[in-house]
């Protein structure tokens, strides 16, 4: 065999490796909309909340209910926008949507985050909403770097990122809602953007 | 030249060996179909490829049933892995010597 062939072997090996191990359609854009839809809820959340009689989030139970509507909305936005998107791109480059790696990435996506929102939930039960916005960035990063291993490698640094901003802003009381923004509107966009240009367009 | 060439092993030597090995090195198991569908192979060729690779124990097979389905799954073996990046450190190095 000539050393082009062996060539061609090297690179189909690391397709292979790659193709049957990762799933590798994850939208770019859905990223960006996401970023998107967080800041759009965030800006209407804090209209909301400075034009409230007290401007006072926490002790206001009307406000309070429509803050976590709204957080809900942009969450159920995110998710059906990316798996639209994400479906249409892996139908576009002929790959199958629902199987072993799919269903990997998703549960190990899922584990860290169940496990937060319940933490967060129980949490809010008794009172306690100040690290909200902190345990949400770190659960979700955490999430996203578990991951990692089963999609494009990129997903770990904006992991990172989240679980660094978590952190800050539970250092930094009172500015939660700001990393808040940070983190799922500013940064979300980023990555996405940068995802959007090494995957997509292609 | 003669070292190098002594660790390219002859039981990889095929398209579909080396497809197979590769998968097996970056997942825990894969199924039959799952080979087929990724190597785009037909059932006879990765049957007798996968034989081959069982025969020199570089991968084992485990045979079951889900619900009334008969399902096999294949595992690369210690030293099945061990081979096999020897292989391709082998590849490496013979391509960066021409």
């Amino acid at each position: 065999m000539s050393s082009e062939e062996y060539l061609k072997d090297i690179s189909e090996i690391k397709n292979l490796m790659n193709r049957s191990s990762r799933f590798i359609s994850l939208s770019g854009l859905s990223g960006i909309l996401a970023g998107i839809y967080a800041l759009i809820g965030a800006a209407y959340a804090y209209w909301l909340v400075n034009n409230s009689s007290n401007g006072y989030l926490l002790l206001d139970g009307k406000v309070f209910r429509i803050v976590i509507f709204v957080l809900l909305l942009v969450g159920f936005l995110s998710i059906a926008t990316a798996i639209f998107l994400t479906t249409r791109k892996a139908k576009k480059n002929g790959e199958k949507i629902w199987d072993a790696t799919t269903r990997r990435l998703l549960l190990n996506f899922l584990i860290p985050l169940v496990a937060g929102a319940i933490y967060i939930i129980i949490i809010l039960g008794h009172q306690k909403y100040g690290q909200t916005g902190a345990l949400m960035l770190l659960f979700y990063g955490l999430a996203l770097i578990n991951a990692s291993k089963y999609t494009v490698g990129d997903i770990r640094y904006l992991g990172y990122t989240e679980v660094v901003l978590g952190l800050l802003a539970a250092m930094l009381p009172g500015y939660g809602f700001w990393f808040w923004v940070i983190g799922f509107g500013v940064m979300h966009i980023v990555y996405g953007t940068v995802m959007y240009f090494k995957y997509d367009r292609k | 030249m003669k070292n190098i060439i002594l660790n390219i092993n002859k039981a990889f030597d095929h398209r579909i060996r080396l497809g197979i090995m590769s998968v097996l090195m970056v997942n825990e198991y894969a199924e039959f179909t799952t080979l087929k569908e990724l190597l785009g192979a037909t059932d006879g060729n990765l049957a007798s490829h996968t034989k081959a690779l069982e025969k020199v124990d570089f991968i084992r097979v485990e045979k079951q049933f889900i619900g009334r389905k008969p399902n096999t799954r294949y595992y690369a073996t210690e030293l099945g892995k061990q081979e096999f990046k020897k292989h391709i450190d082998a590849l490496e190095k013979l391509i960066k010597n021409t």
